[in-house]
């Protein structure tokens, strides 16, 4: 099984140069070093597995002259980086391959299973035999070796997966008014993305860390923040754990593994390795999880982190949300690579692109990306194909960069909420009395928790000094005490509505 | 040929808050450095190799330079915390400046480690391994190269606010960030910059420059304890070239804590890291001359103890600042801002800035960019005569 493993894994990796095109030579003739290369080196040298499961190139003397005694017409460079081949012919890669690379469905737009749709997974290694594919999941291993699974995500599941969606659909409806109506100062939604959302969360533990951007708050709620917890932080008030510091959407919750939503982007990627490094050394279950979108991808910390996850084998999946946009930025202006999937490979990540309006494609994408991040300590990434249906922010009128006929083409005929529920509908889980009942009480329940966290006080003015340090060092408690000297010559400059 | 200057006798015992040192042992040990020669050209501030053989020869028992005290806190470090862990670029085989030396033989390459060249890559992982309940250690290689980490806001958007914006949710304080920092004498733009006042404008973070052995090895140990992330800047003039006893044990010096080193009466001067050596030459200078001199280290720079400072200067009615880095924005102007605001009247003349040009770092025109002793004592002597 290992030695099949080997195969697969060296086929992907030389059959990707098949593809190139020959800059200096117009002939599509295979470079002959690539035959004599694969045999050896699999069937007779039964090389390393580090070099087969995971392509960390290392030099070595003995792996060289490993090597040359299988085969003495190979002609290779041993450098610090590892054993490279030689080829007499000019050969520049070419910048992209002759396809895209495709983008893993379970559902097709009807929310109909797929026939035949499977998990395949090429790097599959002897770790996740079976294991991938546990709850709710029926598994086979395929003839060639290649993992299969026929999704049964049981009903409880489904519906509670489909419920959080629409719940997270709902709750942006009524923050957007809100914000609308001057109730709270900012809001940005998520619609559009409710799948990537959801069903990723739906498919790591607890003990798994978040480290989110903005655009993901569906996580924090399949783990149990509640609506009028976000209504509390949306609104600023005593009760907002990040005590009215930042604006509204900065979420974070210590009890459910959600650092604090920062607004730089990309900054949270890097420390996302850091702490999945942690979680390594301590020889956790879990794995962290990070998110970003598109724009982020251009960040300086996105390749940080790629980088230093793979280097540091840090159990951490990278989920980027390419949902078409950066504010007004498209992606064609962001980059010219197919996507983000492709970066994977420059830095050593073993990666995939899913459709991420397609709620059980995320679910098995997120689910094995786990499984193998936790069983080989390993970073992977995934890439989720969706599109950012709401505007950036409510400081954002998308109309003025986008047609409305392609936001409303992604809001109705690829519907992430709506193609889930066709497929929970399909299997006799939902109606439309479910439906509207489920709609009703969450409406309810949200414009109660907005009414409860604006009676709520404000926080105290000792929080502005607070948690700068963990001890308040004296030019802060000066401060405080000039400013309070202030207030009380000037009452009415100040809000009145925070307790002094 | 240079010849070693002795540090005058500084009082470093009577601030140990060690729980095990007697302080009476390790009175009166004394610092030497080269450093601060007045007007002198390049070659004036190095050492030749064999001056270094014969400083580091000569050294007894417990006389270790700068670098070994760096080394010896981060042995401690990772010895008493089983969640502390050291990286940085080149660390595992030592360090460019040999601080990590032995570290990764001794702990294992999993808590001492190499990682690849990207600042904003290292505070960015420091502060996630930090934010898990871990002692992340982190090295810049030099503080010239500290910028990506702090312009993709790491420190400054990150580490900083990491506390603050979660409400105490969380916090990254088991970070301190070690970079190495000053002119060397022939380091030019990138190999000499003094960043300090940067860092000191941003809220949530610490600022740490020790000025020799003991002080850096008690401080740097408080900083990788202190429960709030702390840049600790290395004077790497004094790596190797600053050599004086410094007790083994495990010991940790106060932050936001000055001292005074030098006692007087007529004006009030201060500064911090390798600075402190020509500053005090200048008011040894100056005592030749009637004027008593008044030297404080800073050590903390964020937050400040801006009382030690002000008491002094009440005392002597006149203050000098001098530092390496640039004078315009440096911290400098911070201190007398703050020292004009509390003792006005107190004051007899102008506080006095005796600090880098305001160039980038030269290279051949080091000594004429410099601080050095005799700019800083024609000051003293005219902030005195004002």
């Amino acid at each position: 099984m290992g030695s099949m493993a080997i195969r697969v894994l060296n086929k992907r990796l030389w059959s990707s140069s098949l593809h190139h095109f020959k800059v200096s030579n117009s002939s599509t003739k295979l470079n002959p070093f690539h035959g004599r290369f694969l045999g050896p080196l699999v069937s007779c040298c039964h090389h390393t597995p580090t070099l087969s499961s995971f392509p960390r190139f290392e030099s070595t003397k003995s792996q060289n002259q490993h090597l040359r005694d299988c085969n003495q017409d190979i002609q290779a460079l041993d450098f610090p980086g590892g054993t490279v081949p030689f080829t007499p012919e000019m050969r520049f890669i070419s910048e992209a391959s002759r396809e895209r690379i495709p983008c893993y469905r379970v559902l097709d737009d009807n929310g109909n299973l797929i026939m035949h749709s499977s998990f395949v997974q090429p790097f599959k290694s002897p770790s996740m035999n079976g294991k991938i594919v546990q709850v709710g999941e029926e598994a086979y291993v395929g003839a060639k070796g290649v993992v299969s699974t026929l999704l049964k995500v049981n009903k409880e599941d489904a519906v509670k997966m489909y419920s959080t969606m629409v719940t997270l659909q709902t709750m942006d409806t009524i923050f957007y008014e809100a914000q609308r109506q001057g109730r709270i100062s900012f809001y940005l939604t998520s619609i559009g993305e409710e799948a990537i959302n959801i069903s990723s969360a739906a498919a790591l533990t607890p003990e798994d860390v978040i480290l989110a951007q903005y655009r993901e708050p569906g996580v924090l709620l399949w783990r149990g923040f509640t609506l009028q917890e976000f209504a509390n932080q949306c609104l600023g008030n005593k009760s907002d754990y990040g005590k009215g510091r930042q604006m509204p959407i900065h979420y974070g919750s210590n009890k459910h593994n959600y650092f604090t939503v920062s607004s730089p982007i990309a900054t949270q990627l890097p420390q996302a390795v850091g702490a999945a490094y942690s979680l390594k050394m301590d020889g956790k279950d879990a794995c962290v999880v990070t998110y970003f979108g598109d724009g982020g991808s251009s960040e300086g910390d996105f390749h940080a982190a790629l980088n230093f996850a793979a280097v540091m084998e840090a159990p951490v999946i990278f989920i980027c949300r390419n949902n078409g946009w950066a504010i007004s930025t498209p992606v064609s202006e962001q980059f010219r690579s197919d996507g983000i999937v492709v970066k994977g490979q420059a830095y050593g990540i073993r990666s995939i692109r899913v459709d991420g309006n397609d709620a059980l494609a995320v679910y098995s994408a997120t689910r094995a990306a786990r499984e193998m991040a936790i069983t080989e300590q390993r970073p992977v990434l995934i890439e989720a194909l969706t599109y950012r249906v709401g505007h950036h922010s409510t400081s954002d009128d998308s109309t003025k960069y986008r047609p409305v006929d392609e936001i409303e083409h992604w809001k109705m005929s690829r519907n992430p909420v709506a193609r889930f529920r066709r497929w929970v509908d399909g299997n006799g889980w939902w109606n439309d009395k479910d439906e509207s009942e489920l709609r009703r009480n969450v409406r309810k329940q949200l414009l109660h928790a907005i009414q409860v966290a604006e009676k709520v006080e404000k926080p105290p003015l000792s929080d502005l000094f607070t948690d700068v340090y963990e001890n308040t060092p004296s030019n802060l408690i000066e401060q405080e005490e000039l400013l309070r000297q202030t207030i009380e010559r000037y009452p009415q400059d100040y809000p009145s509505d925070v307790p002094l | 040929m240079t010849s070693l200057r002795r540090f005058p006798r500084f009082d470093f015992a009577s601030k140990f808050t060690t729980t095990s040192c007697t302080s009476s042992s390790r009175r009166g040990f004394s610092t030497t450095t080269s450093s601060g020669s007045s007007g002198g050209s390049c070659t004036e501030y190095a050492l030749t190799l064999q001056q270094q053989q014969q400083l580091e020869s000569g050294s007894t028992g417990k006389s270790i330079n700068l670098f070994s005290a760096i080394n010896q806190a981060l042995h401690i470090a990772l010895d008493s915390d089983p969640r502390a862990y050291v990286f940085g670029e080149d660390v595992s085989f030592g360090g460019v400046f040999r601080c990590t030396t032995g570290l990764a033989d001794r702990f294992g390459k999993q808590r001492v480690f190499n990682t690849p060249l990207c600042e904003q890559g290292i505070v960015g992982f420091g502060i996630g391994l930090a934010a898990m309940g871990n002692r992340a250690i982190a090295e810049i290689q030099f503080a010239d190269y500290i910028y990506p980490a702090f312009d993709q806001a790491c420190i400054v958007n990150e580490a900083a606010k990491f506390r603050y914006r979660s409400g105490n949710q969380f916090n990254c304080g088991g970070l301190t960030i070690r970079a190495p920092y000053g002119a060397v004498g022939h380091g030019g733009h990138y190999h000499s910059q003094s960043p300090e006042a940067f860092f000191c404008h941003v809220p949530g973070i610490k600022v740490v420059i020790p000025r020799c052995p003991s002080q850096a090895k008690g401080l740097l140990l408080s900083c990788i304890r202190d429960p709030n992330p702390v840049v600790f800047f290395e004077p790497k003039w004094l790596y190797r070239l600053a050599v004086e006893e410094v007790p083994e044990h495990d010991y940790m010096l106060p932050l936001s804590e000055a001292e005074v080193i030098r006692e007087g009466s007529d004006i009030t001067l201060v500064g911090w890291g390798a600075q402190l050596s020509v500053m005090e030459q200048a008011c040894v200078e100056a005592e030749k001359e009637g004027i008593s001199c008044e030297l404080i280290d800073l050590k903390t720079l964020l937050p400040w103890d801006k009382e030690t400072v002000e008491a002094s200067v009440c005392k002597t009615g006149r203050l000098l600042i001098s530092h390496e880095a640039p004078v315009t924005g440096g911290f400098g102007a911070e201190i007398s801002a703050s020292i004009v605001e509390r003792c006005f009247l107190r004051l007899e003349a102008p506080v006095a800035r005796i600090c880098g040009l305001d160039t980038p770092f030269p290279l051949v025109f080091e000594p004429f960019y410099m601080p050095t002793k005799n700019k800083i004592l024609d000051a003293i002597k005219s902030t005195v005569n004002y």
